[in-house]
């Protein structure tokens, strides 16, 4: 079919510059930030986690109960209006001392995630950017270290150093940042060949400057998911040392601490005292894990487990 | 293998030796000077910690992990004889049940992906990562066991006594197989491979598990060694629940005896078994896909 050429009409230029790029400029963070908030499930856990930490921070404001106050007339009431999740067997007033284990089992989870951040950053980037030879004997170490069943040694180290907060945090960072090593190295090692460490390099740039500059602001997503799932492991192994009578010491209380104390009293009706460490437990590690899915999907869709 | 397993030794024997005060320091009691002179002539205990470490390497090669301190003619060796088949029989049902239940679970709610089922399942497995295995079992023996009487408490004898702990051991890694079973499953099913077999005109039984199962539960061996361990620890924790004489109730009673030989000769049997449970794993997995390459190094 023949189409006469007096049907051919000139489209008219569009106003402005086809050049220009219309939407605002997004940096990654931007973007990652953009990401996430669309996902529903990884916002609600943010927002819990966000509500977790304030209560911890504020908390004991919110209550006129003390978390040490014992009051033994009042022993294993019920929740009512005056305590409202609760007393234990001593009379202590169970929302207190929820809002008070908040802060102990949330600073054991940040601190715990946070020394393994900077070990495991340090060590990673370390090995993953030299190569060669030092990455080979750091990996030797770690490959043996990583071989060692973590839990043995957290209990084994708490033994010997006796139960205490700060014990707590020591042992579950001296095998935590293993994982976290070797990650960053592996993130390390891959980003190292690309073409703008390689353009840096060629430009006299030192390596200190780029690890800093280029590796480990490319790397800090894949982190970042990274320390969010190991905030909630740090808990939950708080929880389980507690278990075996080696968490927190008394008058002090973190959660695992408080379900421990609860569980023989399930039999005898007293559910409150087990229901609330243990819902508020899963509640952390639920929103964490959200978070960390979230986290996850936005910076390496490709690596979804 | 060997070099880790030899770190661990001495890692725990001379953290056991840090500790300040010997086994014989009873708080309060007097004892004689003479007797526990000759207490630590028995153990050994009197020679320089270099020969003690010597003395106990030697032992270990012959495979004798040593006294209990506290339980003075048991040793670990015949702890961990009577303790280990118990533990092992409720570890291998709870992993099964686990691997079973899990990929059946997976498979199902990849299979009605964002049904009503796979919601179900995923909330299912959602509590069984975030939920610690403690409340589980109190759970389990307090509307099991009591409210209902369908199952004895605790103790151990009959099947009857392992259903509860094995239930409530195998809650936490069910639930992380069924998860990661589900999240292979919905990618294996997007595969070119799988379209191939649907236009071939295979049943859909056929192609689910001949070609598409196969490839998502690959990922799920790699996982064992972790699994494993997470039974491990978890049957510290279920054992001393449900009364069970197993070696995780040694283990926990060494703990609050202080027995440093009990800690010292489990946990380097429990670090033996887990880095030969890893090794074996990793062999399998060498030989089940036929991609891997042993002599490659990981990543």
């Amino acid at each position: 079919m023949q189409v006469p050429d007096h049907l051919f009409v000139p489209m008219p230029k569009q106003a402005g510059n086809a050049e220009a790029i219309v939407r605002p400029r997004q940096t990654f963070w931007q973007a990652a930030w953009h990401n996430l908030t669309k996902n529903k499930l990884a916002m609600l856990g943010l927002i819990i986690i966000v509500l977790l930490a304030l209560l911890a921070t504020f908390g004991p404001y919110l209550t006129d109960q003390s978390y040490t106050k014992q009051d033994l007339l009042h022993a294993n009431e019920k929740p009512s209006s005056v305590h409202w999740f609760g007393t234990d067997e001593l009379g202590r007033d169970v929302y207190a001392r929820i809002l008070y284990g908040a802060r102990i089992s949330l600073f054991i989870g940040l601190m715990a995630a946070l020394i393994d951040f900077v070990i495991g950053i340090i060590y990673g980037g370390i090995s993953g950017y030299f190569g060669g030879r030092v990455d080979n004997v750091m990996m030797r170490i770690v490959d043996i270290l990583y071989g060692i069943p973590y839990l043995l040694v957290v209990i084994l180290l708490m033994v010997v150093m006796g139960p205490g907060l700060l014990t707590i945090i020591v042992a579950l960072s001296a095998t935590g940042w293993i994982g976290m090593a070797r990650m960053v190295r592996g993130q390390v090692l891959q980003l190292k060949s690309s073409e703008y460490v390689l353009a840096s390099r060629t430009l006299g740039a030192r390596p200190a400057h780029i690890i800093r500059r280029h590796l480990l602001p490319n790397a800090l997503g894949v982190i970042i998911v990274q320390v969010t799932f190991s905030v909630p492991s740090a808990i939950f192994a708080e929880a389980f040392l507690s278990f075996l009578g080696l968490g927190i010491q008394p008058p002090r209380a973190s959660w695992g601490v408080m379900a421990n104390d609860g569980l023989p009293t399930i039999l005898s009706g007293h559910w409150w005292r087990l229901f609330y460490p243990a819902f508020f437990i899963s509640l952390t590690m639920l929103a964490f894990n959200m978070l960390g899915d979230g986290l996850q999907n936005t910076f390496n869709p490709k690596q979804r487990r | 293998m060997l070099i880790t397993l030899w770190l661990i030794v001495t890692i725990t024997f001379f953290l056991m030796h840090s500790v300040p005060g010997s086994p014989f320091d009873r708080d309060g009691k007097e004892a004689n000077a003479t007797v526990i002179q000759n207490m630590m002539e028995h153990y050994g205990l009197d020679k320089p910690v270099a020969v003690q470490y010597l003395m106990y390497l030697k032992s270990l090669v012959t495979l004798d992990l040593g006294p209990s301190i506290a339980h003075y003619p048991d040793s670990v060796n015949s702890m961990i004889d009577r303790g280990f088949p118990v533990s092992l029989s409720l570890g291998m049902i709870a992993l099964v049940f686990a691997i079973i239940c899990g990929i059946a679970l997976g498979t199902v709610a990849a299979l009605r992906q964002n049904g009503l089922l796979d919601s179900f399942a995923m909330i299912f497995a959602v509590i069984g990562i975030t939920v610690p295995n403690f409340v589980v079992a109190t759970m389990l023996i307090k509307y099991v066991a009591v409210e209902w009487k369908l199952l004895p408490v605790a103790t151990w004898g009959t099947w009857k006594h392992m259903i509860l702990p094995a239930l409530a051991l195998s809650t936490g890694p069910l639930a992380i197989i069924a998860r990661l079973t589900r999240a292979n499953m919905v990618e294996v099913l997007t595969q070119d491979y799988i379209e191939t077999a649907r236009a071939k005109g295979l049943a859909p039984a056929t192609i689910v598990f001949k070609h598409a199962l196969r490839n998502a539960v690959l990922p799920v061996v790699t996982l064992l060694g972790a699994l494993i361990a997470n039974i491990l620890t978890g049957s510290f924790v279920i054992e001393k629940i449900f009364a069970i004489p197993g070696m995780g109730k040694y283990f926990v009673d060494g703990i609050n005896n202080r027995d440093y030989a009990v800690i010292m000769g489990t946990t380097v049997f429990y670090s033996a078994l887990l880095i030969i449970m890893m090794f074996l794993v990793d062999i399998a997995y060498g030989l089940i896909d036929p991609r891997i390459k042993l002599h490659k190094k990981g990543a």
